[in-house]
């Protein structure tokens, strides 16, 4: 085994490109451990914990980067044609392009933008954005790790300017008809959205779309946007555009639900406008409608709802085909005794929200990472016990690395952990196609799914997997090819994330 | 509501940040901008509260780089005589050895300008040759002492002593003077650290020949306006850095007749138009002390953010700020570039000389664009020249309507380096230079290019922020 560590003097790269790179060199070479990071101080520990740290690590800035390799074979080798390959992807950049910009200021000489879509880490998000607003520009800001104070600045100050300041941590949009960062390919049309959450958003356009509806725009806000704090600034900013915007015939706002006073001021906005407003709050009290209000609790409701008051009927029926309720009974028939918890590994993180809102109802003793009880506070967010709901997309997993939306490699491991568990029976599992997501997120999983099962049948035990895949027809990843995988694999795939929610905690709920 | 504007145009984003998404949106045909992103001042967060602390003072910060460029601009630049260092330099004294770059001692100086000091002392005849040299420094009270405290630059070893000769150049709009020795030539000179007999034999006759009949024919003509030949220059395929052969041409245009005028043998006039006429490079000991003379126009401006001083010593690169005394140093880079048959990196010396100050006024490397046929010689393509002399826009306050580069339709060249805007960008000065061996006179061995270290600029905006309030 050898080891090698190289430090990289100023020279940044993106994580996302660092890890996406590390991973691939981790299949190809089957090293044992391969580190590609910029030396942050959080970094530079991750890199003493598996070993590969060196005085020049210690010594080594934020703008360096850290390239270190163990593995059975010649890791000098490993480490130096590692940053061959950064070098040339730099390199290939340049050579394409006859001006680059390095700022703001710069561009803004000679080009005119209308949206500036920002992803730097977190520490540096806001000054952009502020450049960004104070050029007249709407900003869509993908980083998170970004302070509430900041953010409501930045909100008031485009609040102000009747600009957009989508985010921060704001994961999906359609503008125009172009998917930003994480979208799916759905058919344009009258129905606008805001959402203060990222799945949640892609969720219901995929819906929408699979019921026969189209999008006129679908704007994030950030997930923090309805809180107290920032008072719906963003949501509302955007309800109102909406409302004054004539490719738009129905609102769909989308939350986890607001803080109360938020929540009022919302809905008391949707009651003046002069067109249909569907509010979905997810876990909400209130549902039905009252005047030009329609309130929904489901994502899936609230797309059917919206579809139907804008185009006065559904496309499809969502039901699942019976034949799945009797492959369900007969996967849960052949679990072992003792397995009886719930392990949801998601990607999405509203989609999560809504499946554990849905655990709620019928299971005991939850555990998530994405608790506001203590008693239900995962200990270990990198350990199952009891039913264990995991958004792999929080902070927590993501810190410095690309979101297993793009990079689902980060959940293939555990898949396997927790069928190591003899507690685990039910795995519910979720899978993001579109714009931004990885070009095969269940080609990826599938081997770690057959390995699990593997697993647990060595053992005398059997594991029942349920699905969903956020997609659409038009997504450039295969929905139907990866649907249809999945299920040759015995995984049991449903139409919408609340019936994959609920078939799986079934599962569980028969046995416990 | 400006949001529903949006909705009615086509879309067209920036990206700043993670590339990953862009595939995405040219696949779905929108227009976009991926910007060069790197962490603002390198990440360090010290330095982003020192840029945000400036930001709050941004409009007297401003006001004082308006008042700097334009009095940059305004400078001229005639030649009008040609004299001993110690006649000619206020502040010049008899035992003083002027060097290029920072500040530097004999124990810690490249071997190169050690070996143009020893040769110096030769040239002097304070030392009857080189070992003697040595042994006469260390016994005497030698000055050493920058060519920029005394408004003098010279390239590589940039060593000058009391009777050597230097060009006289005057700025008739600030009344002030530069000076900057002259050019021996290519191959083994002085500069390099060469001090062979030939080498001082020809200090000697630039001294005793060529000096005298210089100075009487810039006395017939009146002085030469050197700031216009580099404008011309720069429309003729120089940079006036590492290509002067225009330049150079359109000098020896103007000096020939008056030379020709003067009442030397005519044995001498012809030798002293040869050597002008077999040195490509004459003119770059122009070009560098009409640049120091107009910055010397941008310094004294407290608030200012521009740098009005790059040069480095072979062991350490120095900037100055407009209104600061101080010198802000690191160790000086190795250059990039292409080395002569027989020379590799290994035999380089770190970047010397002071002739960035031509980067320093928006030409040289800033102005690649104006010069194509220097990326034969310092490596790169066409475009790299292009996109060099483009990038300094990103950290520069302005530009000089003097100076234009053709290839960019005429665009001015990038001036007045902001050291707000180099911290923020992390974008480097672009300089091209010649390399130096490291060991005295050899020569030089290649050419190539470099960047100021960052820590220079982050030491400058420290001090700098000092005087606003949090």
């Amino acid at each position: 085994m050898s080891k090698y560590t190289k430090v990289l003097k100023d020279s940044y790269f993106d994580s996302v490109t660092l890890m996406s790179l590390s991973a691939k060199v981790k299949k190809e070479t089957g090293a044992s451990e391969v580190t590609v990071l910029m030396a942050t101080d959080m970094n530079k520990d991750l890199i003493a914990k598996v070993g590969l740290s060196t005085d020049e690590v210690v010594n080594a800035g934020t703008n360096d980067c850290v390239v270190a390799v163990e593995c059975d074979g010649d890791a000098e080798e490993a480490v130096n044609a590692i940053v061959a390959e950064l070098a040339a992807g730099s390199s290939a950049k340049k050579e394409k392009k006859e001006v680059t910009y390095h700022t703001q200021a710069q561009l803004y000489k000679d080009l005119s933008p209308n949206m500036v879509v920002i992803s730097t880490p977190g520490r540096f998000a806001a000054r952009e954005a502020r450049v960004a607003l104070e050029n007249g520009k709407n900003v869509m800001m993908f980083s998170d790790n970004v302070t509430e104070e900041d953010e409501i600045a930045l909100k008031k100050y485009a609040v102000e300017r009747e600009l957009l300041m989508m985010g921060p941590d704001c994961g999906t949009a359609i503008v125009n008809g172009a998917g930003l960062c994480f979208a799916n390919d759905v058919r344009r049309g009258s129905i606008g959205i805001v959402g203060a959450s990222g799945t949640g958003l892609q969720e219901v356009t995929v819906l929408i779309h699979k019921q026969g509806g189209g999008i006129s725009q679908a704007l994030g806000v950030g997930g923090r946007d309805l809180h107290s704090e920032v008072g719906g600034l963003m949501t509302m900013q955007c309800m109102k555009a909406l409302n004054e915007d004539p490719a738009t015939d129905t609102i769909v706002v989308v939350s986890k639900p607001p803080a109360a006073d938020v929540e009022a001021k919302v809905i008391a906005l949707a009651e003046t406008l002069n067109k249909p407003v569907v509010l979905i709050f997810i876990d909400g009290s209130r549902e039905g409608q009252e005047g030009n209000v329609t309130f929904c609790t489901r994502l899936s409701d609230g797309a059917c709802k919206a579809v139907e008051i804008t185009n006065g009927r559904l496309a499809v029926s969502f039901d699942l085909d019976p034949s799945v309720y009797e492959t369900l009974a007969a996967e849960t028939a052949k679990l072992a005794p003792g397995q009886k918890y719930l392990r949801a590994l998601y990607c999405g993180g509203t989609l999560c929200s809504e499946s554990l809102s849905i655990a709620r109802n019928s299971l005991q003793n939850i555990r998530t990472n994405l608790a506001r009880k203590d008693e239900e506070k995962l200990a270990d967010p990198l350990v199952s016990e009891y039913n264990t709901i995991v958004d792999m997309g929080d902070d927590f997993f993501t810190n410095g690395k690309p979101h297993p939306m793009i990079e689902p490699s980060i959940r293939l491991d555990r898949i396997v952990q927790e069928a190591n568990d003899p507690e685990t029976a039910v795995i519910l599992l979720d899978f993001e196609l579109g714009y931004g997501s990885h070009d095969d997120p269940v080609g990826i999983t599938i081997d770690a799914i057959k390995e699990a099962q593997a697993t647990a049948e060595k053992n005398g035990r059997h594991i029942v997997f349920a699905a969903y895949i956020c997609g659409t027809d038009q997504d450039r990843q295969n929905f139907a090819a990866s649907r249809k995988l999945l299920e040759e694999n015995g995984v049991i795939v449903t139409n919408t994330n609340e019936q994959a929610a609920i078939l799986a905690v079934k599962a569980a709920e028969g046995v416990q | 509501m400006k949001i529903n504007e949006l909705f009615a145009e086509e879309l067209s984003v920036v990206n700043i940040g993670s590339p990953t998404f862009l595939k995405d949106l040219d696949s779905q045909a929108v227009s976009y901008e991926n910007l060069e992103w790197t962490p603002p001042a390198h990440g360090d967060v010290e330095l982003i509260r020192v840029l945000d602390k400036l930001e709050k003072h941004k409009e007297e910060i401003d006001e004082a780089n308006d008042r700097v460029v334009a009095r940059v601009k305004a400078a001229t630049g005639y030649l009008v005589d040609c004299k001993k260092a110690i006649d000619a330099i206020p502040g010049m004294k008899p035992n003083m050895i002027l060097h290029s770059g920072p500040v530097q001692d004999w124990e810690h100086m490249a071997d190169p300008q050690k070996g143009a000091v020893l040769g110096a002392i030769v040239f002097e005849g304070w030392a009857e040759n080189v070992e003697e040299a040595e042994k006469y420094l260390l016994s005497h009270d030698i000055e050493f002492s920058p060519n920029h405290h005394v408004n003098c630059v010279g390239p590589m070893a940039g060593v000058v002593s009391p009777s050597m000769p230097v060009h006289v150049l005057h700025d008739e709009v600030n009344d002030t003077y530069a000076f900057c020795p002259l050019n021996e030539g290519l191959g083994g000179v002085l500069r390099f650290g060469k001090n062979t007999p030939d080498v001082i034999e020809r200090l000697l006759w630039m001294k005793n020949d060529f000096m005298p009949v210089l100075a009487a024919a810039l006395k017939i003509c009146g002085g030469i306006d050197v700031r216009n030949i580099i404008m011309q220059a720069l429309n003729m395929g120089d940079e006036c850095h590492n290509r002067n052969k225009a330049a150079t041409s359109l000098f020896f245009r103007e000096i020939a007749v008056p030379i020709m005028k003067t009442d030397f043998p005519m044995e001498q006039k012809q030798k002293a138009l040869d050597f002008i006429t077999g040195n490509e490079h004459y003119f770059l000991n122009l070009s560098m002390p009409y640049c120091k003379l107009a910055q010397l126009a941008g310094t004294g401006e407290k608030k200012s953010s521009i740098v009005t001083i790059m040069c480095r010593n072979g062991y350490e690169f120095g900037i100055k700020v407009s209104g600061s005394d101080t010198w802000h140093t690191a160790p000086a880079n190795m250059v990039k570039g292409l080395y002569f048959p027989g020379y590799s990196e290994e035999d380089a010396a770190p970047d010397l000389g002071d002739s960035c100050i031509t980067e320093t006024n928006g030409i040289g490397g800033f102005a690649m664009a104006a010069s194509p046929a220097i990326v034969k010689f310092v490596g790169g393509t066409v475009q790299d020249a292009f996109n060099y002399s483009q990038s300094m826009n990103e950290i520069t306050w302005s530009s000089n309507p003097n100076f234009t580069l053709p290839a960019l339709d005429f665009k001015p060249s990038a001036l007045g380096i902001d050291i707000r805007k180099v911290v923020e960008s992390g974008v480097l000065p672009i300089i091209n230079t010649g390399i130096a061996h490291k060991k005295a006179g050899i020569g030089q061995i290649g050419a190539g290019l470099v960047n100021p270290p960052f820590e220079c600029f982050k030491k400058a905006i420290i001090e700098f922020a000092e005087q606003f309030e949090d």
